[in-house]
């Protein structure tokens, strides 16, 4: 088969510039633990508010950092006001009590999916105190745009 | 106008009128988005017209046309009446049927769960079953173009396909590997859960089965686009075909690549682990280098059309292209669309920096530079190639023809950039109203979202015209002795006998083997984990 040679070199740039991508993944996932949210655990979604896990919604903080257990639900996060402090690593535990649901935290990449009999799991820093806007990414039904909450992180005092 | 060419008639008329229909729900929702206090304005319409805009679009426009544009294939480059008509007939008015039950359905609010359909959400059975209708169609309309092609290779001992074939043959293999994921989601899922046979599904598994589909679907819209980039553009240009072979290697990796990547559209899923969403992404970026040739040679194409009517200059080639010809501006500037889709893409599959973009507004951004441009300008452009060709009519209203194309680029820029960029800034795709209460940072979405309502004004007087022109050539186009359809030549002359290229059999199982690799374990291992289903919900 007749290539010509501007086509041989721009199969050649595409092919270096696929692997100079997946470099940049591979060093991100190997260097920073860059990884997107894929935790494994099951749950039974009809019985949310009595498992162990999730019987208490809310925030709790030790000296490593704080572990946020919260459910969403159609339309509205529990807890609806989420405080976090700055600085310290921060574990989402997340589940749906009804359909699927996303948990966005605006102006960061605290990202994912909400699917009931599933929780979602993630751990992030965040470094700059304030206030943030938590929505809802996954349309849910008619409420879909107005289920939001607030995340507060608070500067840790020495 | 002869009984084959009244078959890619009827399916490109369906297309053209699911797509009038959807482009006119697109623009109530680019307004409401930007929050413009219509009169009719309510939640509930507005997650219909996107549940109707995705289904007609995605579903029904692209596969109609698809399957048109497959048949004229079949009777232009193999140059013979389809095989089995009936079946042909059959499969159309299977889908048009399906479309109609899946549309009523959601017209009627019964099945607001948008063209993902995700479970828990829950359709009236009448929206499943539909779908399923639809696909069946489209298996038919596959059954034809393979009898076709083999009863035309009977009587070509050791010819290869004519390209525009090659490429219609990947389609139909993706389309049939593609397929078998959500029709086991359907069938064994949704339809019984729907009709209440059955408590619970799980939607994890669902969304796998959805997204092993989800992801080859949108090469069963864009290869047969690349059929018209390389088989229609270079000839309308007035040039050559730089690389035949290389066109069939395109087609080929795609058969290979298109399916063992669904879990790069899972990456915030939980269930799903971090390693299998790797090997996804690996395979996924596989993909950008047919793409990638795809822009070359298509290019290439232009340029020498551009050299043998005269240039000699490094660019003013550029200028001699007929930028007048509306297939002709349609492919060029949807290949300048796609080309910032595809960066875009890139971005997306790019495992961890998804946690920035994942369900945002940059997400519809992406896929209206892909899908809503790359493919459906494409298909805009090839329906005015098409239609007088087909019906014996010239085009009417050739002024608004012309103008269509650069319309649709310029409010495609408009809409796609403005919610890249909201998207960045963390707006949420597929919301009513973005105002969340007054939140300060929702805000400073707000100029951006005008800024995609104007674009998506432009694009509904771009539709508007594309609609104005079928139906005026329809109407009263005047009668004319139809012109020939016509195939680009290569530059460099074709391989008279098959090679590897042309080896459908062998390309499917290697893509079977993949698909293999990628899925067979994750969904063995996922099904064999404690796992609770969901009931129904149907909050609209």
């Amino acid at each position: 088969v007749n290539v010509a040679f501007y086509e041989k070199l721009c199969m050649w740039a595409a092919g270096v510039l696929i692997v100079a991508f997946l470099t940049t993944i591979a060093v991100g996932v190997a260097g920073s633990a860059l990884q997107p949210p894929s935790h494994v655990e099951t749950i039974d979604p009809t019985k949310v508010w009595n498992d162990p896990r999730f019987v208490r919604p809310g925030v709790t903080v030790d000296a490593h950092g704080a572990t946020v257990i919260a459910v969403g639900m159609m339309f509205a996060f529990m807890p609806a006001e989420i405080r976090v402090p700055a600085g310290r690593h921060v574990t989402f535990r997340l589940t749906s009590a009804d359909v699927i649901h996303g948990f966005q935290i605006v102006g960061t990449n605290g990202n994912t999916m909400v699917v009931p009999g599933y929780i979602s799991q993630f751990t992030t820093v965040f470094r700059e105190p304030g206030e943030y806007l938590i929505v809802c990414n996954e349309y849910c039904g008619l409420g879909h745009h107005v289920m939001s909450a607030k995340l507060i992180v608070e500067e840790v005092r020495p | 106008m002869n009984r084959t060419d009244r078959l890619s008639l009827a399916h490109l008329w369906v297309a053209i009128g699911a797509f009038g229909v959807a482009a006119a729900m697109a623009f109530m929702q680019a307004l409401s988005r930007a929050s413009l206090d219509l009169p009719w304005r309510s939640a509930k319409l507005y997650y219909i017209s996107v549940t109707a805009h995705g289904v007609l679009m995605a579903l029904v426009f692209t596969t109609f046309f698809i399957m048109a544009f497959g048949y004229v294939v079949v009777t232009r480059a193999l140059e013979r009446a389809p095989a089995a008509p009936g079946l042909a007939w059959a499969g159309f008015w299977t889908a048009l049927a399906g479309t109609l039950a899946a549309v009523v359905a959601i017209l009627a609010g019964k099945a607001t769960v948008l063209y993902t359909f995700y479970p828990p959400l829950q359709a009236h059975p009448a929206f499943y079953i539909g779908l399923t209708l639809v696909i069946v169609g489209s298996w038919c309309w596959a059954a034809v173009m393979l009898l076709s092609y083999r009863a035309w290779r009977r009587e070509h001992e050791g010819a290869p396909a004519p390209l525009a074939m090659h490429g219609m043959l990947a389609t139909v293999i993706v389309w049939l590997i593609a397929t078998v994921g959500v029709a086991a989601e359907v069938l064994l899922q949704l339809i019984p859960w729907s009709l209440g046979w059955t408590k619970t599904v799980d939607p994890v598994l669902a969304r796998m089965l959805f997204w092993y589909f989800g992801h080859p679907l949108v090469y069963f819209w864009l290869l047969p686009a690349y059929v018209i980039w390389y088989t229609v553009l270079p000839r309308v240009a007035g040039g050559k075909l730089f690389s035949d072979p290389l066109a069939r290697l395109v087609f080929v990796l795609f058969i290979l690549l298109s399916t063992p990547v669904g879990f790069h559209h899972q990456f915030m899923d939980p269930g799903v682990s971090a390693g299998w969403k790797l090997l996804h992404t690996f395979l996924t970026f596989g993909i950008l280098f047919p793409s990638f040739v795809t822009a070359f040679t298509v290019t290439a194409s232009m340029e020498v059309a551009g050299r043998m009517q005269g240039a000699t200059g490094l660019l003013d080639w550029l200028g001699k292209l007929p930028w007048r010809e509306p297939l002709f501006s349609s492919v060029a500037l949807s290949m300048i669309l796609f080309a910032f889709g595809g960066v875009g893409g890139a971005i997306n599959a790019s495992f961890g920096m998804n946690a920035v973009v994942h369900n945002t507004a940059w997400i519809q951004g992406h896929f209206h530079l892909t899908v809503g441009s790359a493919v459906a300008l494409t298909f805009m452009g090839a329906s005015y190639w098409l239609l007088p060709r087909l019906s014996g009519r010239e085009l009417e209203l050739g002024l608004l023809a012309r103008v269509q194309p650069y319309l649709w680029f310029v409010g495609m820029m408009l809409f796609s950039f403005s919610n890249h960029i909201t998207g960045l800034m963390g707006m949420p795709r597929r919301v009513y109203d973005a105002g969340y209460d007054g939140s300060a940072v929702a805000a400073t979405w707000r100029g951006l979202t005008g800024v995609s309502a104007v674009g998506g004004l432009f694009l509904f007087a771009s539709a508007a015209f594309f609609m104005m022109v079928m139906i005026g050539t329809a109407l009263a186009g005047k009668k004319k002795e139809p012109d020939p359809i016509l195939w680009a030549e290569p530059l460099y002359p074709v391989v008279e006998r098959r090679t590897i290229l042309d080896r459908y059999g062998l390309w499917t199982a290697i893509a079977i083997l993949l698909v293999i690799v990628a899925y067979a374990y994750p969904l063995w291992a996922h099904l064999r984990m404690a796992r609770f289903g969901s009931p129904g919900f149907s909050p609209f």
